[in-house]
């Protein structure tokens, strides 16, 4: 049995420790949100965050993410209530097939918990990894620039010795 | 009466010679000012500045001369060097900051003496050890085509020297001893003669693959021997035959002009700018130079293809990379994968990074992977791995795979290179 967290919660899973972090999610704790596009590294659909670092998780052995938090996109917040950059993607509505959409918010999500108002280029650089194959990346990045005007994202406190 | 003679005298003939010795290394360290000109005094023509435009390409001109996300030729990338950090300067038409009022005179001064416009000494970083073979002709087309570039303000950056070091006049006695001056002849006979004008002028390749001595210069007895850069491994030139799969010409010249070599490899690190720039040249040059690489081909090839041997650390490491190499690597890298099926790419145990002497090529291609390149059609491209596995895993996948897919005996601490090229590649 491998411990576990995601999104604050303890879980444990039974997998041989070559498993990837994507599989574990979606097979073992049904938490769909990130998805399975190119299983190489190339799409970013699978992006989630790993103690501080966003990371493909299609491509994450489930042997290295140790005791670090693993946070998706169902921990941001909820239909009913969600959270900053899930408002602002509906606002812009950012989404056409939607596919790409929990990864693309993951990585923002750790760029503006480190950079509160990142300048156009670093938001331009830092979603470079993420795909979109409908091209609804100008409503993407719209999306991004509201959620850090709104200043409701919460920084994330900084590690000593991290 | 007499020992206060010859102390006299002693003192006497060391002041002549500190003297002596002043005025000679004056004469080598003093350079004139060359006077600026208020317009290039080279006709421009599209046939010139099309000619320098492939020298440009040839000499890699723009790989040092451009910063992080620094405008082309602007200059301002740092190279760091066992003497401290030092910042390339701009090859722009710029009058102020670039060389916008060197005339062609100064400009070939400076590529063949590495004195600058106003007399100041260069730092051979810039490698005029090797442009000085330049001929005129393509010295006065490169002039022609750095001058037709955008001019770009863009002053230098103050270089981060061991203190000595930052009085350029000491540079004269580094160059007493490695600067040979003067053209060499660039269209011989053959392939071959062409080819090794290209590889030890313009390309200057043994800057990165001729081992360096304590004081930054190149071993002539080991020419081509397989240097460092940046901490990549730039493998020896001379013994292509000694790869698994003995390199062939065609596979060279392929390698040059795409970045990729049935099996051995994707070009990485700072070879990978040297590729682009070679994929735009005229194919005659890279196969130029492919002929002259395999005229000095050296015989005596090592192959030590020895068993590693079996111990029960190197057991757990390997049983260790296995399970990271099928979580995160397997995908691409696996037996019968589409990736490895993709465009003849070599398996992993033909990789040149698996069965050089150095592990260093492997552990930085898991660290930083392979980035999409800047040239479309180029597909060879592979996640960073830094944020993904930690230090004693890379070292376990990078053992697993020397030891199990190339079958050679396991690198030495390898945990500790990870870390240190951990803490010198991340920014």
């Amino acid at each position: 049995m491998i411990n576990l967290t995601v999104n604050g919660k303890l879980h444990q899973v039974d997998v041989t420790p070559d498993t990837p972090l994507l599989y574990v999610l979606r097979n073992e704790l049904q938490m769909n949100a990130a998805k399975f596009g190119c299983g190489m590294g190339q799409c970013g659909a699978c992006t989630v965050i790993v103690g501080d670092r966003t990371v493909f998780s299609c491509l994450y052995p489930i042997a290295s993410v140790g005791d670090r938090d693993v946070r998706t996109v169902e921990g941001l917040g909820t239909a009913e209530s969600p959270g900053p950059l899930q408002q602002a993607f509906i606002d812009h509505q950012a989404v056409q097939c939607g596919y790409c959409i929990a990864g693309m918010i993951m990585r923002a999500q750790a760029l503006l918990e480190e950079i509160a108002q990142p300048t156009e280029a670093q938001i331009r650089a830092h979603m470079n990894p993420n795909l979109c194959r409908c091209g609804t990346h100008m409503r993407i990045l719209a999306a991004i620039r509201s959620a850090a005007a709104s200043g409701r994202i919460t920084p994330r406190q900084k590690v000593q010795g991290a | 009466m007499a020992s206060m003679f010859s102390k006299r005298r002693i003192a006497g003939a060391s002041a002549g010679i500190v003297v002596l010795g002043a005025i000679l290394y004056f004469a080598l360290a003093w350079h004139p000012a060359m006077a600026p000109v208020s317009q290039p005094d080279v006709p421009l023509t599209a046939g010139v500045v099309s000619q320098g435009q492939r020298i440009a390409e040839l000499g890699d001109c723009v790989v040092c001369h451009t910063g992080p996300a620094g405008a082309r030729y602007a200059g301002g990338l740092p190279l760091r060097t066992p003497f401290g950090t030092l910042y390339t300067t701009n090859i722009t038409p710029d009058r102020e900051t670039g060389i916008g009022n060197w005339s062609l005179q100064a400009f070939r001064r400076a590529m063949r003496e590495g004195v600058a416009r106003d007399g100041q000494l260069l730092y051979p970083a810039f490698p005029y050890i090797h442009y000085t073979h330049v001929t005129d002709d393509d010295l006065k087309a490169l002039y022609a085509f750095l001058m037709t570039r955008g001019a770009v303000h863009a002053p230098a950056r103050s270089n981060e020297l061991l203190l000595p070091l930052r009085f350029r006049p000491m540079l004269a006695f580094w160059n007493l001893l490695y600067v040979h001056e003067g053209p060499r002849p660039s269209m011989g006979a053959s392939p071959v003669e062409r080819g090794r004008y290209l590889v030890e002028g313009l390309g200057h390749c043994s800057s990165c693959h001729t081992p360096l001595n304590l004081i930054g210069g190149e071993k002539g007895g080991d020419y081509l021997g397989g240097g460092e850069v940046d901490g990549w491994s730039a493998p020896p030139l001379d013994a292509l035959l000694g790869a698994p799969q003995p390199w062939t010409q065609e596979q060279l010249v392929a390698y040059l002009s795409t970045g990729l070599a049935t099996e051995h490899g994707a070009a990485a690190g700072p070879m990978r700018p040297v590729v682009e720039n070679l994929s735009r040249v005229p194919r005659e040059d890279v196969e130029a130079i492919a002929a002259y690489l395999f005229s000095i081909q050296n015989k005596a090839v090592h192959n030590a293809a020895a068993q590693p041997e079996a111990s029960a650390a190197l057991a757990n490491h390997v049983s260790n990379g296995k399970t990271v190499f099928e979580a995160a690597c397997a995908t691409c890298h696996g037996s019968g994968s589409a990736m490895s099926a993709y465009e003849q790419r070599p398996p992993l145990a033909l990789s040149s990074a698996f069965n050089g002497s150095s592990e260093h090529n492997a552990v930085l291609t898991v660290l930083q992977g392979l980035p999409w390149p800047s040239e479309p059609g180029v597909t060879t491209y592979m996640p960073a791995f830094a944020d993904v596995l930690t230090d004693a895993q890379i070292a376990d996948v990078v053992t697993y795979l020397r030891v199990s897919a190339a079958g050679r005996p396991a690198w030495p601490d390898v945990n500790k290179t990870v870390a240190n090229l951990r803490k010198e590649s991340s920014p």
